[in-house]
């Protein structure tokens, strides 16, 4: 942060007050999208469709959620999401940690092998059409487990986890190598626990990526009951698809109807945007102290 | 009569194998780790090689007939893969162009503000379209942008303009897709450099300030300075990033009305492989954008490597 001495200098008050006006402007515009949003899904049929700023609506009304929670669809979006985020995080955190704590040992026969073996995957892979033959060859079609197992270990990750791991003390595991411990026992009795903070990182970093995942889904799942939510909100709100519109519109006094399409579409991207702006608070920090542990390696 | 060498190379060996012993319980932990990366990652590339044949469903891979070069003139020469990797190169051009420096503008105004309270508050906000998918983002978008509804097209007819359908729009389309991108990444994106700001040793400041320095004179000599190499680092993953266009925004926000200046390799390489199952074709041109970016991310790092001591490895 910059320092100055005594008075401001005019130019130097003009900028101050520039950058705060900036700023609050540039706030507004990262979360109006989302106001406006959730206003509209809140909305009756009149008011949505009515010009204007729309932070707040008219008259509220809950018909575009009551007919959004009658799809069984979403509900089966949402179970697979939950799904393959907690099974799929779970699977990702023990195997990357598996896959970064022999990398981290100097003693490993073959390590710099192992480890560019891991690292040139980053930079080359097999594109499209290959992936997904694999899986087909596999079996995995229409399975959740090709929701999880291609995605199983992010390299990225996992030498981020491996460089924490060689930023420990090697006293600590010393005196438990004296004792007899074998290096799974190590790791899992002392190695973990004092690495609280890196596993909890790259926790959140799968379990958002898993919760946002679409694309996978697409490829390989084709019984609508599989797909993810982002693939059941794709379905509504992008291709505006009827065999995923099974939505009981009902009616109001007057006899027209009571939601409109965009008040369902609106609905549907608040389900799907409610879970992440209610844990993103308690989270973010983490997130932020990730990147900082990212970018020591760079 | 032995040869000398043979001793050593044996004796290496049982070394070697000893050595294997000795950490066999590390080898077992990471042994699933390899097992990982070798199916999931390298036997797709074995299947790189129907790039070069002429995929007969009934045959699978190995059976099929080798067509050397084949699938590549019929991309080269066709209308839709030169149109792609035009879209993605000038796409790409503009999110380089407005997409990078923005985090770093970002990251120095926030660095000026004295309300810690009110600079938390930004940065809060700003990281929050991060954390929503494409999908969800395009969801809103649509709505933001709407022709009829939308508060963007609200405003231009405030000003006496006329609506716009940015989503239908060939004119508009690249702006609407490097504007929303900024929209989305600036913020996260600052999280780096205000890292690397927050590690600047306040006494320089100090010193600068009795050297009478003002505060642009502060930014330009050591604020700046301080950020070159993660700018340099952030550039050369950026670069690399060319030809990776980001197949997520754009598979949700195009339509066939602005195929013709949307289309990027991507979405072309997912439409020919998985909707017309020409899996020949659509290989070569993942391999194409594969072979590139790879290009592409040695040359940016040798070339940052010999000028600066800060490359990527």
């Amino acid at each position: 942060m910059s320092l100055t001495v005594g008075k401001k200098s005019p130019g130097e008050k003009i900028f101050d007050a520039a950058n705060i006006i900036f700023l609050t402007v540039f706030s507004i515009t990262a979360v109006y999208p989302f106001l406006n949003v959730l206003s509209i899904s809140f909305s009756t049929s009149q008011a949505a469709n009515a010009y204007g700023l729309k932070l707040w609506p008219q008259e509220i009304s809950f018909e575009g959620y009551r007919a959004v929670f009658a799809n069984k669809l979403i509900w089966t979006g949402y179970y697979n999401t939950i799904f393959r985020t907690v099974l799929g995080t779970l699977l990702n955190v023990l195997f990357s940690v598996m896959c970064a704590y022999p990398l981290s040992k100097k003693y490993l026969p073959h390590r710099n092998l192992f480890t560019a073996f891991i690292v040139f995957t980053m930079f080359f892979g097999g594109g499209l059409i290959p992936n997904y033959l694999l899986i087909k060859e596999l079996g995995l079609l229409d399975s959740r487990w090709a929701l999880i197992l291609p995605g199983l270990i992010a390299a990225f990750t996992m030498i981020i986890v491996r460089n924490y791991f060689m930023s420990l003390p090697e006293e600590l595991e010393e005196s438990a190598r004296i004792d007899g411990a074998n290096e799974i026992r190590i790791l899992f009795s002392i190695v973990l626990p004092i690495s609280v903070p890196i596993i909890a990182t790259i926790s959140l970093w799968y379990a958002v990526a898993h919760w946002n995942a679409w694309f996978d889904s697409l490829l390989y799942i084709s019984d609508p009951h599989k797909a993810v939510l982002g693939n059941v909100l794709r379905k509504i709100v992008i291709e505006g698809s009827s065999q995923f519109q099974q939505f009981d519109q009902g009616f109001n006094q007057n006899g027209q109807p009571a939601v409109t399409p965009d008040i369902i579409k609106s609905a549907t991207i608040m389900v799907a945007t409610i879970p992440i702006i209610l844990v993103y608070p308690f989270v973010q920090k983490y997130f932020v102290k990730g990147v900082m542990v990212g970018s020591l390696k760079g | 009569m032995k040869q000398p060498g043979s001793v050593t190379i044996s004796k290496r060996f049982r070394n070697q194998w000893k050595s294997y012993y000795r950490h066999r319980y590390l080898l077992l932990m990471l042994l699933p780790c390899i097992l990982y990366f070798l199916i999931f990652k390298y036997l797709p590339m074995y299947g790189i090689v129907l790039a070069f044949k002429n995929y007969q469903f009934l045959d699978g891979i190995l059976g099929s007939p080798w067509n050397g070069l084949e699938n590549f003139k019929v991309l080269f020469s066709g209308h839709d893969f030169p149109r792609a990797l035009r879209n993605t190169l000038i796409i790409s051009f503009y999110k380089l162009l407005f997409n990078f420096p923005a985090p770093i503008v970002l990251a120095l105004l926030l660095n000026e503000l004295r309300v810690i309270f009110f600079k938390r508050f930004v940065q809060t906000l700003s990281y929050l379209p991060h954390f929503l998918s494409w999908v969800i983002l395009a969801g809103i978008f649509m709505e933001v942008f709407s022709p009829t509804r939308g508060v963007v097209n609200y405003i231009i007819n405030l000003f006496g303009g006329d609506s716009i359908f940015f989503f239908g729009d060939k004119e508009w389309f690249r702006t609407l897709l490097v504007s929303t991108e900024v929209w989305k990444s600036v913020g996260w994106g600052s999280i780096i450099y205000l890292a690397a700001l927050s590690s600047i040793d306040p006494t320089l400041y100090e010193a600068a300030v009795v050297d009478g320095a003002s505060r642009w004179k502060q930014m330009l000599h050591i604020t700046l300075p301080a950020l070159v190499p993660v700018i340099t680092i952030m550039f050369i993953f950026a670069v690399g990033g060319i030809i990776n266009d980001d197949f997520d925004q754009v598979f949700n926000f195009y339509n066939a009305n602005v195929y013709e200046v949307g289309d990027v390799l991507s979405t072309y390489t997912y439409r020919v492989g998985i909707s017309q199952m020409e899996y020949g074709l659509s290989t070569a041109a993942g391999l194409f954008t594969n072979m590139i970016a790879l290009v592409l991310i040695l040359v940016t790092n040798s070339i940052v490597k010999r000028f600066s001591d800060y490359g990527i490895w």
